[in-house]
């Protein structure tokens, strides 16, 4: 199993989750993070003080698929969250151990 | 007694006391999360320290009968003699008693509006023991020399709602507690981002319409004064809002919605000794240079160091001294400014600007070195880190 880590723009969350779900993703989960790449920064101005805000907000979505599946998935997320300007953001596959569903104690592919 | 005007300065003593949590609001929201009740509690609790102190002893202190000018005796004290009827009132027209909460909610306002300049690093305890002497030995003192039958006021100088007695007593405690207290943790390497601004705006809103109480209310009837009043501090409020956008934006920025909110309590802060003494044209020439120059008192202010948090040094400090001294130049209403060429009233003007910076600087100096050594007055770093509204009071503005 495959975990899938999708960090882009906030306002691509619906358009990620549209792309997932319409290539038949069952589950995920978001949440509101903050960070910077190449992207930088930016500046802002209160009462005349000049602030230097490196940290960006950004959107993370977390996906974990069968591992045939995963390719799929990543190209549905890439696509759906590009849009060529710097600061679209990283996918981060990585391999997962052990899935297990809380309500009944299934465990693997089964769990997912 | 009048009975029309005792409904519209009761209204207004309401909508004077509505600025104070509107204040609450206004600075509330320029902080760091983490501060956010703390600093909203250093103006909310004024509504209770100070309207007990007022009843006890401040309003006798600064409206009794007078003591060589410089105090009120304590005839009133615990409110004797202060009733439903016009005995003793310093407005025949109204009862005593409606003069009297009309002004206490002054009195709530002021040391409120200090709080800024220590925002984020001052301890709770200290500043309750500071702002009720400050408020005694300070406030009390100059509402009594301008309104109370003090020596400014004989004098002849010119403070229609409080710009004196409110503002510029306000400002310079304000300046001498920033310079005192020292800089919060991390002040010119971490950013002090304001945590919500919305807040900010709707504080400001609130101010300027608890300020109609403030100013037209100032009349002290509800006549055409009051009628002039209103109209002067709107149209000044208005042109300062503008002129502090245009000047930040001329200045290499953007139009900033702080910059706005900023700009109209500016605006009020200068109209506020003239509101009943300029004609509206006058009130808009005021508001024009409110905003630019307590906009580049701030400027200035990031340049010199010193660490007033809310800017309450170069808002109400330097604008009620400008208004002060504008008023002095504008004055046509009851009485002749500079422009109608009585060159004595600047000078007069400048003698209650010098004698109240003075007088409440070095006040503010000795109060605030007393309590420090007592009761103890900044926050220590571990404080700072963790939070005011956790060090101070056990709670947070926010659950998620």
């Amino acid at each position: 199993m495959k975990k899938i880590e999708i960090i882009t723009r906030t306002f691509k969350l619906d358009e990620v989750k549209t792309a997932l779900a319409g290539i038949g993703v069952k589950g995920m989960t978001v949440g509101e993070v903050k960070g910077f790449g190449r992207q930088g920064g930016h500046k802002e101005v209160y009462r005349g003080a000049e602030y230097q805000v490196d940290f960006v907000p950004k959107i993370k979505i977390d996906v974990v698929v069968e591992d045939d599946f995963a390719a799929q998935v990543v190209e549905a997320a890439r696509k759906a969250a590009h849009t060529g300007q710097v600061g679209d953001g990283k996918i981060f596959v990585s391999t997962v151990d052990e899935v297990i569903r809380i309500r009944t104690g299934e465990t693997g592919e089964e769990a997912i | 007694m009048n009975f029309i005007d005792n409904a519209f300065i009761l209204i207004c003593a309401a909508l004077v006391m509505f600025m104070t949590p509107g204040l609450a609001l206004f600075y509330g929201g320029l902080v760091r999360s983490k501060n956010v009740l703390a600093t909203i509690m250093q103006s909310f609790i004024m509504l209770g320290l100070v309207s007990l102190l007022w009843a006890v002893v401040g309003y006798t202190l600064a409206f009794g009968t007078d003591i060589g000018g410089l105090i009120g005796g304590l005839d009133f004290a615990f409110l004797e003699g202060v009733g439903m009827d016009n005995a003793g009132s310093p407005a025949e027209n109204l009862p005593h008693l409606t003069f009297m909460i009309f002004q206490c909610m002054f009195a709530v306002i002021t040391p409120a509006l200090i709080s800024g300049a220590f925002a984020e690093r001052m301890k709770f305890p200290g500043f309750l023991v500071f702002s009720a002497l400050w408020l005694l030995l300070v406030y009390a003192p100059m509402c009594h020399w301008v309104w109370g039958g003090g020596w400014l006021g004989e004098m002849g100088a010119l403070d229609f709602a409080g710009g004196a007695v409110v503002h510029m007593s306000s400002g310079a405690a304000a300046l001498c507690c920033a310079i005192l207290i020292g800089k919060r943790k991390g002040y010119g390497s971490q950013a002090f981002i304001p945590h919500n601004l919305p807040m900010t705006i709707l504080g400001a809103g609130i101010l300027w319409f608890g300020w109609f109480g403030f100013n037209a209310g100032s009349a002290l009837a509800a006549d055409g004064l009051a009628a002039s009043a209103f109209v002067a501090t709107h149209l000044a409020t208005a042109a300062a809002a503008m002129s502090w956008i245009v000047a930040e934006w001329v200045h290499g920025g953007k139009p900033t919605t702080l910059g706005a909110a900023s700009g109209a309590v500016a605006g009020l802060v200068a109209i506020t000794p003239a509101a009943g003494f300029v004609s509206p044209m006058a009130a808009i020439v005021l508001g024009l240079g409110a905003g630019v120059i307590c906009y580049g008192a701030i400027i200035l202010k990031n340049k010199l160091g010193y660490d007033d948090a809310l800017d309450v040094v170069g808002i109400h400090g330097v604008g009620g001294t400008y208004g002060a001294l504008a008023t002095g130049v504008l004055a046509t209403i009851g009485a002749e400014g500079l422009i109608l060429g009585n060159g004595h009233q600047l000078w007069v003007q400048f003698v209650s600007v010098v004698a109240t910076w003075g007088f409440c600087f070095a006040m503010t100096y000795v109060i605030f070195k007393v309590v420090d050594a007592t009761v103890g007055l900044k926050a220590d770093d571990a404080a700072q880190d963790k939070g005011m509204d956790i060090a101070e009071h056990s709670e947070t503005g926010y659950q998620w």
